[in-house]
């Protein structure tokens, strides 16, 4: 099969929200293989800055392998092999004298269940700031905590009791603890992997809200199986199926008026 | 199409929403020929029952909408399948409205009672309610078979129902002028005619619905006219 499939551009257009200039990132005939397993195909992808872009399809499409391109946490897995070019602001991300402790601060990630660390809520938020010597003072280090959990939404709740451990929050709390250990690096792109799966609707709410708001400063891809989350949340959403990009868009077009038949039988739950 | 979601109740209530769709634009023909026909035919009996049966019309339009409502809360559905919805709402209002039209010529006839007008005068008014049934026909047909030309078609087939419009009302005018006493059953079936042209416009609602429900994208063309009648008509008789 021909590895480098057209993709369907939803928009006529072609220049999107946030797409405007350059896009933040570029993924150009990516190829991802679990040994002999070809999971991703010739994928052709921009992401545009400062929106929130949904990677949908059905389990096994290759979605979330693509979003591990990104900040390389397929490099963990060893049988895994990817090619192809992922540029970050026209950086080559798989350039081999590219730090990969860099680029994760720069790429943070939020996954599926909320993993915060089993060390108190400040400390959950201070670890990464420490590593990477983003604090020169106590004072500082409590700066950015407090801001962390400020710009998380979860400061409020959290305030009185900073020195209590992040696993006794609940679910939704958790995950946005996670998110405020995440941004506290100060990331530029963040990875979401379903981020709100484990979560009631109401702590749902409060990260979608939490995503508008990350918006304004951060790139965010999110991986959702919640098609309503997708057209919720995203300015632009991209359809994987069986390890193709299917198709990517507007979301409103994508959602309303889909180009391929195939994204058209996915969103309107027509797969057999 | 509305047969091959995993879920097999979501195809169930697709299927539900379009049958009531189109069994209210069945009755909708009805009553539209009916009404003319009780017009034609100085059947006040008739009228009578055409006033009668609009509450089933507007029944299903109810149903219609609560099934959409509840369909659109249960299954969140999305492209065609939220087009579909979407757009039985509104085929359910434009054919709600011409079954309105339908039932107040059906009023008037039983106003005019003894006094009609000559049956030349009417002969344009049927002239343009089997122009209207047959696009009306189209369009439905059009619908139940997602048919995209053919709602296409009815939607640029409306002129000539406009021009039929306007020769009628310059007609009436002249008679009116002939004799006052014509006056009254001339300004019934004036409304009776304008009812008729309205029902045409509803009619490429409906066909431009049905393009939506297809395509995806509103038509952004404009539509050919033939109304003139409410203007020229008046001044130049």
């Amino acid at each position: 099969m021909n590895s480098m499939v057209q993709v369907k551009q939803s928009d006529a257009e072609g220049a999107a929200p946030g797409l405007g200039v350059k896009p933040k990132v570029i993924a150009r005939d990516v190829n991802v293989f679990y040994g002999d397993k070809h999971a991703l195909k010739g994928v052709n992808l921009d992401v545009p800055a400062r929106a929130v872009t949904a990677l949908i399809g059905p389990s096994g499409c290759g979605k979330s392998t693509f979003l591990r391109c990104i900040n390389r946490m397929n490099d963990t897995i060893p049988i895994c092999r990817v090619t192809g070019k992922i540029e970050i602001d026209e950086r080559d991300i798989y350039d081999p004298t590219l730090d990969v402790v860099q680029l994760r601060a720069r790429v943070g990630m939020v996954f599926q269940k909320p993993n915060p660390f089993p060390k108190s809520i400040y400390e959950n938020v201070a670890y990464g700031p420490r590593i990477h010597g983003f604090a020169k003072t106590k004072a500082e280090l409590d700066e950015i905590v407090a801001g962390s959990l400020r710009k998380a939404g979860l400061f409020e709740e959290v305030k009185d009791r900073l020195q209590e451990s992040g696993t006794g929050l609940s679910g939704g709390q958790q995950q946005r603890l996670c998110i405020a250990r995440a941004i506290a690096v100060n990331p530029e792109v963040i990875l979401m992997d379903e981020p709100c799966s484990a979560l009631d609707p109401i702590a749902t709410a409060k990260i979608e809200e939490l995503m508008d708001e990350l918006r304004e400063n951060f790139t965010i891809i999110i991986v959702t199986h919640s098609m309503q989350q997708a057209a919720r949340v995203s300015e632009r959403t991209a359809f994987f199926h069986l390890g193709y990009l299917v198709e990517e868009g507007r979301t409103e077009e994508m959602f309303t008026k889909p180009k391929d038949q195939r994204t058209q039988d996915y969103i309107t739950g027509r797969f057999g | 199409m509305n047969d091959q979601h995993t879920a097999k109740a979501f195809d169930i209530d697709l299927q539900d929403i379009a049958r009531m769709v189109a069994e209210m634009g069945g009755l909708a023909e009805k009553q539209v020929a009916d009404s003319v026909d009780a017009l034609a035919k100085r059947d006040t009996t008739l009228a009578q029952r055409v006033t009668a049966a609009d509450s089933a019309i507007d029944a299903l339009q109810r149903e219609i909408e609560e099934k959409s409502v509840l369909t659109i809360a249960r299954r969140q559905p999305m492209a065609v399948d939220l087009r579909d919805i979407v757009g039985a709402l509104r085929l359910a209002n434009d054919i709600e409205r011409i079954g309105d039209l339908a039932k107040n010529i059906a009023k008037r006839v039983i106003a005019l009672n003894a006094e009609f007008p000559p049956p030349k005068l009417i002969r344009g008014v049927e002239h343009m309610t089997d122009l209207v049934l047959e696009q009306l026909k189209a369009v439905l047909d059009a619908y139940a078979r997602r048919d995209d030309n053919k709602a296409m078609a009815v939607w640029r087939g409306d002129e000539e129902i406009d021009a039929v419009c306007t020769s009628v009302f310059r007609e009436l005018l002249t008679y009116m002028m002939e004799d006052p006493r014509n006056i009254t059953c001339c300004i019934h079936l004036m409304f009776c005619a304008k009812n008729i042209e309205r029902m045409g416009d509803h009619a490429t609602n409906i066909a431009e619905t049905v393009h939506y429900i297809i395509d995806g994208n509103p038509i952004t063309e404009r539509r050919p006219k033939g109304d003139t009648t409410t203007i020229p008509a008046l001044t130049g008789a």
